[in-house]
C-alpha cells in the first residue's frame, strides 16, 4: 500500500515541539494531557510518599508540622485537580471518543487545545506556590473557612489555580457533549454508542453544571482574603457552614466526575477480553445517568458533624444510600459479563478485576460513612482517607492504568512486555492494599485525619501503611518503566489493527491511527457496539 | 475498635457490625464469583464465548435486594444516631471551647478546666464553641463527634457508662498543631465527681499572669524561651523595640503596656515583622482589664 494522506499516522504527520503544543488534533491533545498528567501524578506520588515517611513513627521524623500540612494540601490539590478530575476524560476521552464514534475529531478542536493550555496555566499556578511567599497553602484541599481566610500561606494562588483549572474541565465537558450529540457516525444511535461514550456523556454534564459553583465559591474566598468581605469568617459576619455547602455542592458531584469515566473503561475492557457482549448494556448506560443525577443531592454527607439540622442529616443519609444502588447494579452487570465469556487474562483485564475488587471495598466502606451513627464516629478519621483512596486510586487510578495498557498498542502501534506488566500489576495491587487498608483500621481505632503526629496506639497500622507505600511505588515504577521500554524497543513485530480482538471502532483503524482517524469507512456491528456474533471482519491492509 | 464508654456505643457499634457484615458478605461473595468465572471460562477451557445480552429478572433482583439492604443499613444508622440528638432535660450543662490548639471547659459554677471531668451514668450536655477556626470535638470511646464552629450553636450530649479516662481529639483540621490538640475526659462515680466539682481551685504560687496565659492557650503560639512557634516569643520582648507592620508599612514600636494591650485587643493592628497576620483572634471580650494587667506583669518577668 502506498503512503497516502490517509495512512500517515498522527505521529509522523508533523514534527517539532510546536506541532504538538499548538496541535488541534484530538489525539495529540490527548497525549499532551497524558504526559502532563503523569508528570503531576508523579509529583503527587512523591508528596504522598513523604507524608507516609513522616508518619512511619509517632513524633517528628523529618518534617516540620507546617511543612507536613503544606505537603498534604498540595498532594490533594495536585491529585484531585491536576490528575484525577482530568485523567480519563482528558487523555482517553480526547484520544478515543471521536474514534469510537467514528468521526475525525471533537466538535471544537481549537477549544480543545485551549482547554489544555488553561490546564497547564492552572497547573503552573498551583505549583508556583512552592517557590514564593510563604509556600503552598496549608489548609487541606478543601480550603475550609475560616482557616483558609486567616492563614498566611499562599491560599489565594492555590484557589485561583483551582478556579482556572475549572474552566479547562468545563470546556472539555462542553466539547464532549456536543461531539456526542452531533458527530456520531451514521447508524450509531445513542443506544448503539460504546459505554465509554455514555460514561463521558454523564460526566460532561456534571462538569458543565457543577464546576461553576466551585469557581464562584473559590472567588468568594479570594474576595474575603483581599477585601475583607465577610462571607465565611464569622469574626467579620460570615458563615463557615455556607462555605462547606457551596464547596460540597460541587465537590461531591466531582467525585462522580472522577468515577464515572472509570466505569466506562471497565465496560469497554471487559467485553474485549471475554469476547462477548456486555451484560445489561442499558442498565449500565442508564445507571451512569442515575449516578450523575442523584449524585447532586448527597453533598450533605460531608457535613454530618458540622451542625446541620437533624432532618437535613437524615435526608442526606437516605440519598447517599440511594446513590449506592446504581453503582451496585453496575458491579453486578460487570461480573455477569465474565459469565460464559472466553476469558483472556491480559494485563488490562487484570487492572479491571483489581478495579472491581478495590472499588467494591471503597464503595462498601462508603456505606459505613453514609449511615448517620457510624459516620458520627468515623467522620474526619483515617477511615475516610482509606475509603476515598480505595475509590479514587484503587478505582479510577487502576482504571486509568488499565486503559493505558489497553489502548497502548493502538496509540503507539507497539507492545509492552506482557509478563513484566503482569508482575508490575501484582506488586502494585499488593502495595495498594497494604498502603490503604491499614488506614481504615487506624480510622476504626479513632485516629483523626490530617494528623502530623499521632498517639502511640496508632503506630502499627501507620507502620504497615508506610511499608505499603514503598511496595506500591516499586510496582508503579516497574509498570511505567515497562511501558516506556516497550516504546523504545526497536524492530518489534507490528501489532496490527486489533491486537486484543476488540470490537469498538478504534480497532478497525491503523495503529497508530492516521491523522484523519480512519483509512477506510468504519463498519458498525449489527446489533449494538458489543455484538461479537456479527463482528465486522477487520482486514489488516 | 476502642472499648465503648457511653450509652451511644451500643447503637453505633451495632450499625457498624450490620453494615460491615453485609458488606463483607458481598465483597467476599462477588470476588469469589469473579475469580471462579475467570478460571471456569478461561479461553483454554471455553474457547467460544456465549453472547448473553442481559436478563431482566436478574436486573430486577439485583436492584431490589440492594435497595432493601441499603434501607436496612440506613435504618440502623438512623436509630443509632437518634439518641444523640435527644437530650434529656436533666443534663449537666458545660461550655466547651476550642481554640488553636487547646480545649477548655467552663462548668456551671464557673470552674475552668483544660480537661473534662464528668459523673458516671449522668447525662452531660456540652455547648460547643470555637474562638478562632473550625475544630471538631471527638471522643472515640463515646463514639461521638461534633464540630466546634466559631459563632455556631452546636452541641452534643452523652452519658458515660464506664469509669475511666478517655482521649478527646480534634477531628477537624485547624492549622499547624492540629494533631497536638488533645485533652481527656475522666469519668468518675457521682460522689467523687461532686467532691471534685465543689473543690475550689487549688491556690498555687504560680504567677496570676501565667495562669491567665495557660487558660487562654497563649503559650501554644508564643514561647517563653525565645523559640519561634507561631507568634513572637515573650522572652525579653518587654521594653525592647520591634519592627511591626501597620497597614503594610513597617515601623518601629516599643513593646510597652500600651502595645501589649493593643496586641491583645486588636491583634491585627501592628503585627511583628515576619509573622503571619490573621491567626490570632481578639481577646477584648475574653480577658478582663485586670487579667491583661497580670499578663503584662508576667511578660515583664520573662527577661
Amino acid at each position: 500500500m502506498t503512503s497516502t494522506a490517509l495512512n500517515v499516522n498522527f505521529f509522523q504527520a508533523k514534527k517539532g515541539l510546536f506541532s504538538w503544543i499548538f496541535s488541534v488534533d484530538h489525539k495529540r491533545i490527548g497525549l499532551l494531557y497524558l504526559y502532563s498528567l503523569l508528570t503531576f501524578f508523579l509529583v503527587g506520588v512523591t508528596l504522598g510518599v513523604l507524608m507516609r515517611l513522616e508518619l512511619l513513627n509517632p513524633g517528628k521524623d523529618f518534617l516540620e508540622a507546617k511543612t507536613y500540612n503544606q505537603i498534604f494540601t498540595l498532594h490533594g490539590v495536585i491529585m484531585i485537580f491536576l490528575f484525577i478530575i482530568p485523567s480519563i476524560p482528558a487523555v482517553f476521552g480526547n484520544f478515543f471518543l471521536p474514534i469510537m464514534l467514528g468521526t475525525d475529531d471533537v466538535s471544537f478542536p481549537r477549544l480543545n487545545l485551549l482547554s489544555w493550555w488553561i490546564y497547564i496555566i492552572g497547573a503552573i499556578m498551583a505549583l508556583s506556590t512552592l517557590i514564593w511567599g510563604d509556600g503552598p497553602a496549608d489548609t487541606g484541599w478543601t480550603f475550609y473557612a475560616p482557616y483558609s481566610v486567616k492563614t498566611g500561606t499562599n491560599v489565594t494562588m492555590s484557589v485561583l489555580a483551582a478556579f482556572v483549572l475549572g474552566f479547562s474541565s468545563i470546556l472539555t465537558g462542553l466539547n464532549f457533549i456536543v461531539t456526542i450529540h452531533r458527530l456520531r457516525t451514521p447508524g450509531m444511535t445513542f443506544m448503539k454508542m460504546p459505554l465509554f461514550a455514555w460514561a463521558l456523556y454523564a460526566t460532561s454534564w456534571i462538569q458543565l453544571l457543577a464546576t461553576p459553583i466551585i469557581g464562584i465559591t473559590l472567588l468568594m474566598i479570594v474576595a474575603e482574603r483581599f477585601f475583607g468581605i465577610g462571607l465565611f469568617d464569622p469574626s467579620i459576619g460570615g458563615d463557615p457552614i455556607l462555605y462547606q455547602h457551596l464547596f460540597w455542592i460541587y465537590s461531591h458531584p466531582a467525585v462522580y466526575i472522577m468515577a464515572l469515566p472509570a466505569f466506562g473503561i471497565v465496560s469497554e475492557i471487559l467485553p474485549t477480553f471475554t469476547q462477548r457482549t456486555i451484560f445489561g448494556y442499558k442498565a449500565i448506560a442508564f445507571s451512569s445517568l442515575a449516578i450523575a443525577f442523584v449524585g447532586y443531592f448527597v453533598w450533605g454527607h460531608h457535613m454530618f458533624t458540622a451542625g446541620m439540622s437533624g432532618p437535613a442529616r437524615i435526608i442526606f443519609s437516605v440519598m447517599t444510600f440511594l446513590v449506592a444502588i446504581p453503582t451496585a447494579i453496575k458491579v453486578f452487570n460487570w461480573v455477569a459479563t465474565l459469565y460464559k465469556g472466553s476469558i483472556d487474562l491480559q494485563p488490562p483485564l487484570l487492572y479491571m478485576l483489581g478495579f472491581i475488587f478495590q472499588f467494591m471495598v471503597g464503595g462498601l466502606s462508603g456505606l459505613v460513612l453514609g449511615a448517620l451513627a457510624t459516620d458520627i464516629y468515623l467522620h474526619d478519621t483515617y477511615f475516610v482517607v482509606g475509603h476515598f483512596h480505595y475509590v479514587m486510586f484503587g478505582g479510577t487510578g487502576f482504571a486509568f492504568f488499565g486503559a493505558l495498557h489497553y489502548w497502548y498498542p493502538k496509540i503507539w502501534g507497539k507492545m509492552y512486555n506482557i509478563k513484566i506488566a503482569n508482575i508490575a500489576f501484582a506488586i502494585f495491587f499488593v502495595g495498594f492494599n497494604m498502603l490503604y487498608f491499614p488506614m481504615m483500621i487506624a480510622g476504626l481505632m479513632g485516629m483523626p485525619r490530617r494528623y502530623y503526629d499521632y498517639l502511640p496506639e496508632f503506630h502499627l497500622p501507620n507502620m504497615i501503611s508506610t511499608f505499603g507505600s514503598w511496595v506500591l511505588v516499586t510496582g508503579l515504577l516497574l509498570m511505567l518503566g515497562n511501558l516506556i521500554a516497550g516504546l523504545r524497543k526497536k524492530n518489534q513485530p507490528k501489532v496490527g489493527r486489533d491486537p486484543w480482538g476488540g470490537i469498538t471502532l478504534e480497532w478497525q483503524t491503523l495503529s497508530p491511527p492516521p491523522v484523519q482517524n480512519f483509512d477506510r469507512m468504519p463498519v458498525l456491528p449489527k446489533d449494538g457496539p458489543y455484538d461479537y456474533e456479527h463482528k465486522p471482519v477487520i482486514k489488516e491492509d | 475498635m476502642r472499648i465503648g464508654a457511653s450509652t451511644f456505643a451500643e447503637g453505633v457499634d451495632l450499625s457498624l457490625y450490620i453494615i460491615a457484615g453485609i458488606s463483607i458478605f458481598f465483597l467476599v461473595g462477588i470476588t469469589a464469583v469473579m475469580i471462579y468465572f475467570v478460571i471456569r471460562y478461561n479461553k483454554k477451557r471455553n474457547p467460544k464465548a456465549t453472547n448473553i445480552e442481559g436478563n431482566n429478572t436478574l436486573e430486577v433482583i439485583w436492584t431490589v435486594i440492594p435497595t432493601i439492604l441499603v434501607l436496612v443499613m440506613f435504618y440502623y444508622g438512623w436509630m443509632g444516631y437518634k439518641p444523640m440528638r435527644t437530650v434529656p432535660g436533666n443534663a449537666i450543662e458545660i461550655n466547651a471551647y476550642g481554640q488553636m490548639w487547646k480545649f477548655s471547659f467552663e462548668y456551671p459554677n464557673g470552674k475552668l478546666t483544660d480537661s473534662l471531668v464528668v459523673p458516671l451514668n449522668r447525662p452531660v450536655k456540652l455547648y460547643l464553641n470555637s474562638r478562632d477556626v473550625l475544630h471538631s470535638f471527638y471522643i472515640p470511646a463515646f463514639r461521638l463527634k461534633e464540630d466546634m464552629v466559631p459563632g455556631g450553636k452546636n452541641y452534643l450530649w452523652f452519658e458515660a457508662n464506664l469509669k475511666g479516662k478517655y482521649d478527646i481529639l480534634c477531628a477537624e483540621y485547624c492549622g499547624q498543631l492540629h494533631s497536638y490538640m488533645l485533652s481527656s475526659v475522666t469519668v468518675l462515680p457521682v460522689e467523687e465527681y461532686e467532691a471534685w466539682f465543689e473543690k475550689a481551685p487549688t491556690i498555687t504560687d504560680e504567677h496570676p499572669g501565667l495562669t491567665v496565659m495557660k487558660q487562654n492557650a497563649c503559650l501554644t503560639c508564643h514561647s517563653q524561651d525565645g523559640s519561634k512557634i507561631i507568634g513572637p516569643s515573650f522572652k525579653g520582648i518587654y521594653g525592647h523595640e520591634v519592627t511591626v507592620v501597620t497597614d503594610g508599612i513597617e515601623r518601629q514600636v516599643m513593646v510597652d503596656d500600651e502595645y501589649i494591650t493593643r496586641s491583645i485587643k486588636q491583634p491585627g493592628s501592628d503585627v511583628v515583622q515576619g509573622y503571619m497576620n490573621g491567626l490570632m483572634v481578639s481577646y477584648e471580650n475574653v480577658l478582663t482589664d485586670q487579667q491583661i494587667k497580670d499578663v503584662i506583669e508576667y511578660i515583664k518577668t520573662l527577661k
